[in-house]
């Protein structure tokens, strides 16, 4: 394992960010931590990059705990970062190489994380997707061992997301070992290997996409009008959730769904089948109503 | 101690100077702005002259004309030289209201003896110009009885005096604003985070912003020194390397108490509360604007707490009375204490994050 994580606990007043988390990071793998706004993620991910201390726990690198060197083998991009004012985007490079023993050619990482066309720009006059994009740079700098992504595309539209997630993948091929946080579920099933959900402080699932797809979600989804329904729900003998207008049903076997609802008289002129994904499992597991 | 590390954050930050065009102008435009305003206002002596208001008249009184008060205070008559200034008021009413509000020293009827005046006596002014109205009175023998004596030294003008203390001042919020507010604003919007993520440690950090201030307070110094010298023929009677070295050591101690206030905190708005706090009982307790001579002793204890007071001494004294190193080696000894006091306190409490 390259990075543990082991009964960790951090407590600010009252309030448990992170209550008893333990985790494994297997070298090359890319872990996603999942959860809604306020669920521990940035906490947790802060005290295994060595930001924030612990209230109890230890994190191990490599089988040891971390040392002073242990940053310069870490890649980091937080969640929310200001650049220096007044320095190019060049600069900005050269001078994150200048912190660091080892250090990526600039020229290339330039190249990798598309910034050719901006590196004489001032940080501040960078777009949302440049500046991302000139953090992960940063993340990478250094050639890190272990590279940690705080909700790296969040606020981004959907080009400039493609676009990071094409870069993280090209990290991915080097076999670096990523550690991911973000709350959007089609991110982490792009890019993710192994998936942690956090929910108040907690881990409550852990596994990889397929596993837990198939764990909490079934092999098929299938979305049924609830006016199709003759007789109430609760005679169903499969997983089933009211959502607005609709019945979702998780069904483990297709055919004995659709033998179970033509029997029970249900309309099926208007249901939708659809494979489950992370957001079912999410879903599932957190449950539909806003967090406080 | 990594010395590469030291000269990229130490190169960055001064790159954020010089390309701030607004903040780089500004720092440089200020000082002669507030110098040329002061030379302007008080480069003559009237500001200083006992101020004299006569009633009945005309506001303006002519040099040449002839009012009927006593000689030596008429307009022109050599014994007042500079010091005297008249105002004429139409009516006794218009004269008290100026006099009740400090406006004038002194109020006194045109008219033949037995004189009639009025002064306050709440007023130090007043009071003098009460004499040097009654003196004039006095039989001329009288005065026989002491002998004046003329110290023979060059007159020191008032820009001479303000001039360091207006660099000086400029320094201090330089370096206050320069090194506390701006680490604070780094803090708070997580470049020291993210800086905390690198093998920088926090004394390199600390000592690349020390060495980035004191270099660009010392360039702004030296651009300045010329400036003023060029523009308001500065002299320096002693010598300009220790005037430097004076110098040099002040922006340390100020710096290092940036440091402090940078040490702790994520609020700009109470950081800009503490720098002011800081900033105001130093600049007018440590002599910029005028001397405390005279002051409580209280008063002057307590202006030596700030490196401002040293600073500027053991600099006018150089300046103006061509001091050396060892004459003002007992201020340059507070400014090193005072260095070191604040740097280690800036170190010991300082964080990246909170």
């Amino acid at each position: 394992m390259l990075l543990e994580v082991k009964n960790i606990v951090k407590r600010y007043g009252n309030l448990t960010a992170v209550n008893r988390v333990n985790l494994s990071v297997k070298q090359g793998t890319c872990l996603g931590l999942l959860g809604a706004n306020g669920a521990g993620k940035t906490t947790l991910i802060e005290i295994m990059e060595d930001i924030i201390d612990p209230s109890e726990g230890e994190i191990l690198y490599k089988g040891k705990p971390r040392t002073g060197s242990f940053s310069q083998e870490a890649g980091i991009q937080f969640q929310e970062t200001s650049l220096l004012l007044f320095i190019k985007v060049k600069e900005t490079l050269d001078l994150f190489k200048s912190l660091y023993h080892k250090s990526m050619d600039v020229d290339e990482l330039i190249k990798i994380c598309h910034l050719t066309d901006i590196q004489n720009q001032f940080n501040e006059t960078l777009s949302g997707g440049q500046r991302q994009r000139l953090l992960l740079a940063l993340a990478m700098i250094n050639k890190p061992e272990i590279i940690f992504l705080d909700e790296p595309s969040t606020g981004l539209d959907p080009q400039a997301r493609h676009n990071l997630w094409d870069i993280i993948r090209s990290i991915k091929q080097q076999k670096k070992t990523i550690i991911l946080t973000t709350h959007y579920m089609e991110e982490a099933q792009h890019l993710c290997d192994e998936i942690a959900i956090m929910d108040e402080g907690k881990i409550i699932a852990e596994g990889t996409p397929r596993e837990l797809i198939k764990k909490y979600c079934g092999a098929a989804t299938a979305v049924i009008p609830s006016n199709a329904f003759k007789k109430p729900i609760g005679s169903l003998s499969m997983k089933c959730r009211e959502i607005k207008d609709s019945i979702e049903i998780q069904a483990e076997d297709m055919n004995v769904c659709l033998n179970e609802l033509l029997s029970l008289g249900v309309d099926l002129g208007e249901m939708n089948v659809r494979t489950p994904d992370l957001e079912d499992v999410f879903l599932n597991l957190t449950g539909r109503k806003l967090r406080a | 101690m990594n010395f590469k590390r030291l000269w990229v954050i130490f190169r960055s930050r001064n790159y954020e100077f010089f390309r701030d065009r607004s903040a780089f102008g500004w720092n440089f435009i200020f000082p002669f702005l507030i110098i040329g305003g002061f030379s302007l206002i008080f480069g003559g002596k009237s500001y200083n002259a006992y101020k004299i208001g006569l009633f009945p008249h005309a506001t303006q009184i002519s040099a040449t004309e002839s009012i009927d008060i006593p000689d030596h205070l008429k307009p022109g008559h050599p014994k007042n030289g500079d010091h005297i200034k008249l105002t004429g008021f139409p009516t006794f009413e218009e004269g008290m209201d100026r006099l009740k509000t400090h406006k004038i020293d002194f109020l006194l009827k045109i008219g033949p003896k037995p004189h009639q005046y009025w002064v306050s006596d709440s007023s130090p002014k007043g009071f003098v110009a009460e004499k040097i109205f009654l003196s004039g009175l006095a039989p001329e023998p009288d005065k026989k009885t002491a002998v004046k004596n003329e110290i023979g030294i060059s007159d020191i003008r008032y820009i001479d005096w303000l001039f360091p203390g207006i660099l000086a001042m400029n320094m201090m919020f330089s370096a206050l604003y320069g090194v506390g507010y701006v680490t604070v604003r780094y803090r708070k919007n997580g470049v020291l985070k993210r800086l905390k993520a690198t093998p920088l440690t926090a004394f390199e950090y600390l000592s690349a912003q020390l060495l980035s201030r004191i270099f660009v307070m010392m360039f702004s110094f030296s651009i300045m020194w010329v400036g003023g010298s060029l523009i308001f023929s500065i002299d320096v009677n002693g010598s300009l390397p220790l005037l430097f070295f004076v110098f040099f050591l002040g922006s340390m101690s100020l710096t290092s108490i940036g440091l402090v206030l940078a040490s702790r905190g994520t609020s700009e708005e109470f950081t800009n509360g503490i720098v002011n706090f800081i900033a105001w009982p130093m600049m007018f307790l440590s002599e910029v604007w005028f001397s405390l001579e005279g002051a409580p002793q209280w008063i002057k204890t307590v202006s030596e707490i700030f490196p401002l007071t040293p600073m500027l001494r053991a600099a006018r004294s150089v300046i103006n009375n061509n001091a050396g190193f060892f004459d003002v080696s007992r201020d340059l000894t507070a400014l090193l204490v005072m260095t070191s006091l604040c740097l280690a306190t800036g170190a010991a409490l300082f964080s990246w994050n909170e």
